[in-house]
C-alpha cells in the first residue's frame, strides 16, 4: 500500500464526506423515530452502507412491513450498483480477490464516479487510493448516524418538530434526481398513479410493489432511445 | 434480547447481503455475459425512480394538506437546489404551516 495514494484517497474523499454527514445524522435520527435503537441504526449503517436504501428500509420497517418486501425494496433501490460494479470492472481487474471484496462492499455512488473518473483520466486507481477514499466517508458515516440516534432519543414528538415530513422530501429529492433518465416522467406518472390507487383499494404495503411493478413494466416496453451501459449518469445519493 | 429485536437484526443483515449482492453482481454479470437485451436494460434502468416514487405519491395525496404544501415547495427549490436546500426549505415550510396557521 502506498501512503500517498492512501493520502490522496482521503483528501479526495473529504468533501463529499463533509457533504454526506447531515444525512448520516438524519437517517440515525429517523431510524430511532422508526423504532430502531441507536445500536441498531449505527449497525445498519455499517452493515448496509447505503443512504437512500436506508431510509427506504426504516420508513418500511415503521410500517410494518414484511421483512422480505423490506429486503426487496432495499435491493431493488440498490440496483443501480449493478450498473457501477460491471462498469468499474476494468478499473479494478489488478485487485486481489480480498481487495476486490472490499471494494465492492465500499461502492457507494460517489466512489463509483470518482474511481471511473480517475481511471477515465489514466490516473493509476490502486487499492491505496479506493481505500483511503472509501474510509474517510465511512468511518464518519457510522459517527454521524450515531449522533443523529442519540439526538433523536431525546425527541418526545417527532411531528411537533417537522421530523415527519423530511422523508418524503428526501425520497422526492432522490426521484427528481433521475430527470434526466430515458422515460422519466411516463414511468413516474405510472408508478405514482400506481402506487396512490393501490393504497387505496389495496392497502400499505402492496403500494409499493404495485406501483413500482407498474412503471417498470412500461418501461420494459417502451424501447430505449440509446443503448449503452456507460451512458448512465451517476445519481446523487447522499 | 426479545424475539422481535433479533428479527430486526436479522431484517439488516439482509438488507446489507442483498446490498452486497447489487455491489459485486455487476462486476460477475459483466466477466459472464457481453450483452443485455436492451428491454431488460430498460426496464432495470426505470427500477430506482419507480420504486421511490411509490414512497412519494401516497404520502403527497395522504399525508395531509400541510405535508402536500411542504412537499411542493420542497419541489420547486430542487429544480434548482441540493436535496439538502430541498429539506431545509421543506422543514421550514412545515413547521410555519403547523405553527402559525393551523
Amino acid at each position: 500500500m502506498s501512503r500517498g495514494d492512501f493520502r490522496e484517497g482521503l483528501r479526495g474523499g473529504f468533501p463529499i464526506m463533509l457533504a454526506a454527514s447531515p444525512f448520516g445524522a438524519l437517517f440515525g435520527a429517523l431510524a430511532v423515530d422508526n423504532g430502531f435503537s441507536i445500536a441498531d441504526a449505527v449497525f445498519m449503517s455499517a452493515t448496509v452502507y447505503a443512504g437512500a436504501s436506508q431510509m427506504v428500509g426504516i420508513e418500511l420497517f415503521g410500517s410494518n412491513v414484511q421483512p422480505w418486501l423490506v429486503v426487496l425494496s432495499v435491493f431493488a433501490v440498490n440496483f443501480r450498483h449493478v450498473l457501477y460494479s460491471a462498469s468499474l470492472a476494468k478499473h479494478i481487474r489488478h485487485f486481489s480477490f480480498a481487495q476486490k471484496l472490499i471494494a465492492f462492499f465500499l461502492l457507494v455512488d460517489p466512489q463509483y464516479a470518482e474511481t471511473e473518473q480517475r481511471g477515465e483520466r489514466g490516473l493509476p486507481v490502486t487499492f491505496a487510493w479506493y481505500a483511503g477514499f472509501g474510509v474517510v466517508i465511512y468511518v464518519p458515516w457510522l459517527i454521524n448516524t450515531l449522533i443523529g440516534a442519540i439526538f433523536g432519543q431525546l425527541i418526545g414528538d417527532p411531528k411537533a418538530i417537522g421530523l415527519d415530513v423530511l422523508l418524503p422530501i428526501y425520497f422526492l429529492g432522490l426521484v427528481m434526481s433521475f430527470r434526466t433518465r430515458d422515460r422519466f416522467l411516463p414511468i413516474v406518472a405510472v408508478s405514482a398513479v400506481a402506487s396512490v390507487a393501490a393504497m387505496h383499494f389495496v392497502g400499505s404495503p402492496w403500494h409499493v410493489s404495485i406501483g413500482a411493478l407498474a412503471g417498470i413494466v412500461l418501461a420494459a416496453c417502451m424501447p430505449p432511445k440509446r443503448p449503452a451501459i456507460e451512458a448512465h449518469a451517476v445519481e446523487k445519493e447522499a | 434480547m426479545d424475539a422481535q429485536h433479533l428479527d430486526l437484526l436479522y431484517l439488516i443483515v439482509a438488507a446489507a447481503v442483498a446490498t452486497y449482492v447489487t455491489r459485486f453482481g455487476g462486476y460477475v454479470l459483466i466477466t459472464q455475459l457481453k450483452y443485455i437485451p436492451p428491454r431488460i436494460e430498460s426496464a432495470l434502468n426505470a427500477v430506482p425512480a419507480a420504486v421511490l416514487t411509490t414512497l412519494v405519491a401516497p404520502a403527497f395525496v395522504y399525508g395531509g394538506m400541510d405535508v402536500a404544501a411542504a412537499m411542493l415547495v420542497a419541489f420547486v427549490i430542487g429544480l434548482r437546489f441540493s436535496t439538502l436546500r430541498m429539506l431545509l426549505v421543506g422543514w421550514t415550510a412545515v413547521m410555519a404551516i403547523r405553527h402559525l396557521i393551523m
